[in-house]
């Protein structure tokens, strides 16, 4: 049925990044490039008294010394702009620069960092969100350390644990977590480039977010500054802010020195400074009737926003959206708040705000079940969404097919969950013990209603037949501009071979906002399918006429035209030779806005999402009882994607989505004490290895959206949010004892709680 | 600062040097030899990106220092591939999807092809042994581990 899409075929960046010509930030170099480095803080909350900065300026080899007062504007923010490019007056968290240096080379930069003299008065700071909001404001200008509250209300709750038999009332929290994409963040700023004020280059997630915090924190037009992506080492949602701050920086000592400056982090820089995923502290409230039917939620989730407001107005949105889990739940009252701490500020990973609360309310469901007598199969199969189910917000789901019971029913055969359930489910002897578990989800595709959802594309039919093609996404190592040629080669009927993708760039590409919330096949992809098909419809019209036939008679196949009854017509690249050479417009600007929705914060419902993925996920573990090591055996998961572009890359996504869900439920915490982080690199930050693999099952399942291109949805995100959870509910089968906070380490699982190494109080 | 002599060959080229005695390999290789497939992901030995090979083993070498290794013979990525033709193992990351970012992918080669060239014929278990240094935040391995079993036996195949 179709050529190109839906098949395996082979990434287009493959052949560049297996023999080392793929270049990434940290390999640019420029003619009479410099180094940027900066000098971080020493507390994580103090102010800073006095700066001197005269002897380092006087060291040979040093170009340029800059602190705060060197910026023309030193707060970005893509939605609250209080992130200090460098810290005037204040430190807010531990990862603050304080100055920035460019010198000659990365020894004589050490040099100089070494010689600025900073003089700091230490401030009592505040590192819990809870304490947080009755501490006063950690940010002078605001009013109280609240950054965002969002609510949901559905029903009267009250009549809903009236009604309920049942009513369990659970806390669950979550920790810090690092994005830990292979490459530390590299950027290099090349001062008045091809026309441009700035350009940078580098592991930038998202070109337009970049671009408008080097305009703005250089006072320029958003048309001066270039933002060129490289290869990136990956991102998960974190080379956004933590870049464009890096991007600021090394901007504004370009065109101070007039010369090209290079910044890389080192991984211990990175930890330092990069944002986080938020920890969160929830509470459940859950009633059910005797037979099982959930009658009400009421939940309430406070995130650690750390220092910086970065993207916690939002990620709390998609938590307070989907905490309910994938159920049909009559009364529902749901309130989630983020709070500024002194802590390391958090941010978009991965998720974004789905696993923490999936982590609860799939533990719960679990905790309710064992309270019933059911399974935690017989649970949810009495309670989740169906088609035409109305979700916790009020949204009816009856615009595509509601796959959960298919996706469970998909998982639990592959795993064999009911047999092994029922195994496990026997007392169990002898040092080793096993259990299984599960957990499953919805998710809102795209931003939903946190942002206007719109991206562009443009496609250049070539005289010879070839094709460009570019974006306003941008490729995260995920496999986008693969995805997108093949969308294009599809359409067009052509060989991947004859489509070329080239980088993002802010002074080419249209704007299309970040590539983010697994949007970039269903939005991007819909935008490269648009600008595919006028350029094709352009095509057709001229060939149709040469013919003396319609365009509808004609079908682009192969690298050919023919007629509907199969007979070849013309090769395509006669047809754009011929068509050029007349004068035809085969450049082509495709645009999709996404299907509208509707959030009303103040009463908290609504459509926030236009279409929804379902997926399942399925663990086995063996718990060491002696020592509470866990290892994971196997893994199922099952996932509807609408339609998969490209199988195996689709696999590579829940593959690596699988294992970032296992680190996150047994291994990764960033440990975090009085806002000093204690592990800051991968020999003490745990993430998982070739040895912690379980043998992983994924398990594809395509259920076309008439919203999609080919029917397609998303993949990247809904691969991690489910693990921990599986996980956590295969443990406390396994072991008898229900372990409420992640990761369920040695310490949590042995004794119930984690041996905090450090100095301070907990 | 006194600079130490050093003669090594890397893929193949003779180079004379004079590094200082601080001198990491990695930044010799990246820095004056303009090899940036080798690449930095942590400097401490912990994450296998900046792993090549050195005299038949696979190393980190952000932990070795030049000035050690006079007289030594190094493979980074570039390497691999002989007279535009790709190793095995290099095709078989394109044909299995085993890159995503592709960041560990060089030191993810490095280490399959020390490990393929002592044991032609590796278990899944070996092969996950040989990798366990390298840190892949991407693909969660099993696409890696299919690519070097596929790559092993298209070398046994070719050797009969
Ligand atoms: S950079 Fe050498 S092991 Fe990470
Ligand atoms: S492919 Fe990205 S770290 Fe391995």
């Amino acid at each position: 049925m179709f050529s190109t899409v839906n098949k395996p075929v082979e990434r287009i960046d493959a052949y560049e990044k297996v023999t080392g010509r793929a270049k990434y930030g940290a390999d640019l170099q420029f003619a009479g490039m410099l180094y940027g480095k900066v000098l971080r803080a020493r507390y994580p909350s103090a102010k800073i008294k006095k700066i001197n900065v005269e002897r380092a300026r006087s060291l040979p080899g040093v170009w340029a010394v800059m602190t705060a007062e060197d910026v023309p504007c030193n707060e970005i923010g893509v939605i609250i702009q209080d992130q200090q490019i460098l810290a005037k007056e204040r430190v807010y968290y531990i990862g603050d620069g304080i100055a920035m240096v460019a010198a000659e080379s990365l020894e004589t930069a050490a040099r100089a960092l070494e010689a600025i003299e900073v003089e700091y008065e230490e401030i009592p700071g505040v590192f819990c969100p809870i304490e947080a909001k009755n501490e006063s404001p950690i940010h002078p200008d605001r009013r109280d350390n609240e950054i965002i509250h969002h609510k949901l209300r559905k029903g009267d709750v009250n009549k809903g644990f009236a009604d309920s038999d049942v009513i369990l009332n659970r806390e669950y929290d979550t920790q810090f977590v690092e994005h830990g994409y292979l490459e530390p963040e590299a950027v290099v700023a090349v001062p008045h480039e091809n026309g441009s004020l700035v350009t940078v280059y580098g592991s930038v997630q998202n070109i337009f977010a970049t671009r408008d915090a080097v305009a703005r924190c250089l006072k320029a037009g958003l048309s001066e500054i270039r933002i060129v992506q490289n290869h990136i080492g990956g991102s998960f949602g974190g080379k956004d802010e933590v870049v464009s701050s890096m991007a600021c920086r090394a901007a504004i000592l370009a065109l101070k020195t007039n010369r090209p400056v290079k910044m890389v982090n080192t991984r211990e820089e990175s930890i330092v400074e990069s944002y986080k995923r938020h920890p969160y502290k929830m509470k459940y409230k859950v009633g059910a009737t005797k037979d099982g039917r959930l009658s009400a939620m009421e939940i309430e989730v406070v995130a650690d926003g750390g220092a910086y407001a970065c993207q916690t107005p939002f990620v709390p949105w998609r938590s307070v959206v989907q905490a309910t889990g994938p159920y049909e739940v009559p009364h529902v009252k749901t309130d989630t708040y983020g709070y500024y701490t002194n802590n390391v500020y958090t941010g978009a990973m991965r998720g974004y705000g789905s696993p923490q609360v999936i982590f609860a309310n799939e533990s719960l469901m679990d905790e309710l079940a064992q309270e019933l007598g059911l399974s935690p199969l017989e649970i949810r199969m009495k309670n989740i969404l169906r088609n035409g189910s109305v979700t916790a917000s009020g949204q009816k789901l009856d615009r595509h097919e509601v796959s959960l019971a298919e996706v469970i029913e998909k998982a639990a055969k592959a795993i064999d969950f009911e047999e092994k359930y029922k195994r496990y489910s026997k007392p169990q002897s002898g040092d080793t013990r096993r259990g299984i578990g599960m957990a499953i989800s919805y998710r809102g595709c795209s931003l939903g209603a946190e942002a206007v959802d719109a991206a562009g594309a443009v496609l250049s039919i070539q005289k010879d037949g070839s094709v460009y093609l570019y974006s306003g996404l941008a490729e995260n190592g995920q496999g986008l501009k693969t995805v997108f040629c093949q969308i294009a080669a599809e359409e067009l009927g052509v060989g991947m071979k004859h489509v070329t993708f080239l980088e993002a760039n802010t002074l080419i590409s249209p704007d299309s906002g970040s590539t983010v919330a697994s949007r970039s096949t269903l939005v991007g992809g819909n935008a490269v399918l648009n600008a595919a098909r006028r350029a094709k419809d352009a095509l057709s019209k001229f060939v149709a006429d040469q013919f003396g036939l319609s365009s509808s008679d004609l079908v682009f196949e192969d690298d050919y035209l023919f007629t509907l009854d199969g007979k070849k017509l013309i090769s395509f690249a006669e047809a754009a030779n011929k068509a050029f050479w007349a004068g035809v417009q085969l450049s082509h600007v495709g645009w999709y806005v996404a299907p509208s929705i509707h959030w009303d914060e103040e009463a908290g419902k609504g459509n926030p999402y236009f279409t929804y993925v379902y997926a399942c996920q399925m663990a086995e573990v063996e718990v060491d009882m002696g020592t509470g090591e866990v290892t994971v055996l196997n893994m199922a998961a099952a996932h509807d994607v609408g339609r998969a572009i490209n199988p195996e890359m689709l696999k590579g996504q829940i593959y690596g989505g699988v294992m970032m869900g296992l680190g996150y439920g047994i291994l990764e915490e960033v440990e975090i004490d009085e806002g000093y982080i204690l592990n800051l690199n991968f020999d003490n930050y745990l993430m998982p290895t070739s040895k912690d693999m379980p043998t992983i099952i994924p398990i594809i399942v395509e259920n076309p959206d008439p919203d999609g291109p080919y029917g397609a949805k998303s993949i990247g995100e809904p691969t991690l949010e489910l693990g921990a959870a599986a996980i956590a509910n295969a443990i406390a089968q396994a072991t008898g004892k229900r372990i409420r906070s992640l990761p369920l380490n040695l310490e949590r699982v042995l004794l119930g709680y984690p041996l905090k190494k450090g100095r301070g109080k907990k | 600062m006194s600079k130490i002599e050093v003669n090594i060959t890397v893929n193949g080229a003779k180079h004379r040097l004079e590094v200082g005695p601080k001198e990491r390999l990695i930044d010799t290789l990246r820095e004056r030899l303009h090899l940036t497939g080798t690449k930095e992901g942590c400097g401490v030995g912990e994450c296998g990106a900046c792993t090549v090979i050195l005299d038949g083993e696979a190393v980190h070498s952000c932990l070795i220092l030049t000035a050690q290794v006079d007289g030594s013979e190094v493979l980074t990525v570039e390497g691999l591939e002989v007279d535009g033709r790709l190793h095995p193992l290099q095709e078989a990351f394109i044909q299995h999807h085993a890159i995503q970012c592709g960041f560990c992918t060089p030191g993810m080669l490095m280490s399959a092809k020390a490990l393929l060239d002592k044991n032609p014929n590796p278990t899944r278990e070996e092969i996950k042994t040989a990798i366990e240094g390298n840190l892949c935040r991407c693909t969660g391995y099993e696409q890696i581990i299919e690519a070097i079993e596929s790559a092993a036996n298209e070398l046994q195949a070719a050797s009969h």
